[in-house]
């Protein structure tokens, strides 16, 4: 297993999540955010978090069942996913179609002074998912593989698990909203027409 | 020890720390048999097929709940098995109640009603994700089967059953509390409606008084 971190996340989550307009995505506090609310612009497509560590791909796994229509990505960090790193096991079992999890991999807790976390001291959140029944997984640690990590994303047939692995570069900076109210009511008029 | 036992026949807190100590299996099945005597019900003698229950999950169903989130636990016996067995709804069993909390929220972004079935230990594992449901004033409901209160005999049961109102109403909850079989079926209603009317998050607490106590 290659432990290449070259990649920067400013320019590798956007190649890899493409157009993100026709996708329902949900995010995990801190650098997961940030990366997705300056891809989007902050839209009413996304809920971003800025708390509640552990919840990004629960939460992301409650809305691709309430929605099997519609591609679901969850976006998240290493330290985000390691804090409820069952999860996984919970979306093993139930293996939706039309999720996908990118975990944005740096090794580092970015948010509170860059800390090292436990995918930096040899734990593989790619053999976790593995081992948690999800169907489809890769390891994305170089450009060329970029393409691939697309195609998973957005094809697979059955849930797919993504480990970005990128360099302690910060996530781009964008002034999101913080209100969570505001943004649950905003994203659900533009995809159910009530607040 | 049995000796003991009698003389505190009417000592129903000593019987329970007896109880509790006691590793002795020949006791153990006397100190039930004289708890029920006594007038305590057993968690083993509903064995989770009380027509309440039933009732419990026809009225989630009949408001459209069709999200079943759970971490395994007898007295939510019925509830888990009838929601596994719709084809109509989705059971989801967690690895910790918290994830639960988690679902919910989504599932409510894409607008479907659900539940988090949990005991009253699983409560203590979801205290910071319930800031998602408070942040962004999502509906929430949880039904609680209570231990660690009335007629307890695990003594590690007790701490969480003490914290789990206070600890709600700490995160912005409503709590209520179902102490009969006939309380459930309007509690939870109330409780439904509060959370997908009002935009509140509420935990209905099934006593233990309701379930009863599970012998050890």
């Amino acid at each position: 297993m290659s432990d290449d971190r070259s990649l920067d996340r400013k320019t590798a989550v956007p190649a890899i999540v493409g157009d993100p307009k026709d996708l329902l995505i949900v995010c995990g506090l801190a650098g997961a955010s940030k990366d997705m609310a300056h891809l989007t612009n902050d839209g009413d497509n996304i809920f971003t978090m800025a708390g509640a560590m552990g919840g990004a791909t629960a939460m992301g796994l409650g809305l691709a069942l309430s929605r099997p229509d519609k591609k679901v990505l969850v976006v998240t960090g290493d330290g985000e996913l390691l804090m409820n790193v069952g999860t996984l096991a919970t979306v093993g079992i139930l293996k939706p179609a039309n999720l996908s999890i990118l975990c944005v991999d740096n090794g580092h807790y970015g948010e509170t002074g860059y800390q090292e976390s436990h995918t930096q001291r040899g734990v593989n959140l790619e053999l976790i998912a593995q081992g948690s029944a999800i169907p489809n997984t890769r390891t994305i640690d170089r450009e060329e593989q970029i393409p691939e990590a697309q195609k998973i994303l957005r094809d697979s047939n059955g849930t797919s698990f993504i480990l970005l692995k990128v360099n302690t570069e910060p996530p781009p900076s964008i002034k999101r909203s913080m209100d969570a109210t505001e943004r649950k009511v905003a994203f659900r008029r533009a995809l159910l027409g009530i607040a | 020890m049995l000796s003991l036992g009698y003389i505190a026949h009417n000592a129903l807190f000593y019987r329970i720390t007896l109880y509790c100590n006691c590793v002795n299996e020949k006791f153990t099945i006397l100190t039930a048999i004289e708890l029920r005597l006594m007038g305590f019900k057993m968690m083993s003698e509903y064995g989770g097929q009380e027509t309440w229950q039933e009732d419990l999950y026809s009225l989630l169903r009949s408001n459209d709940v069709e999200l079943f989130c759970y971490v395994p636990d007898g007295g939510h016996k019925t509830l888990i098995n009838r929601s596994i067995e719709d084809p109509e709804v989705i059971s989801v069993p967690l690895t910790t109640e918290e994830e639960g909390v988690a679902m919910c929220a989504g599932a409510h972004l894409g607008g479907t009603k659900s539940v988090l079935l949990m005991q009253s230990s699983g409560v203590g594992n979801c205290v910071n994700m319930f800031a998602l449901i408070k942040n962004g004033q999502f509906p929430f409901v949880t039904v609680v089967t209570m231990r660690g209160e009335f007629g307890e005999m695990n003594p590690w049961q007790v701490p969480m059953g003490q914290g789990v109102q206070p600890v709600v109403e700490a995160m912005g909850m409503h709590c209520l509390r179902a102490e009969t079989p006939e309380e459930v079926s309007p509690t939870v209603q109330a409780a439904l409606d509060m959370a997908y009317k009002s935009n509140q998050s509420v935990a209905v607490l099934l006593t233990q008084k309701l379930i009863g106590a599970k012998p050890f």
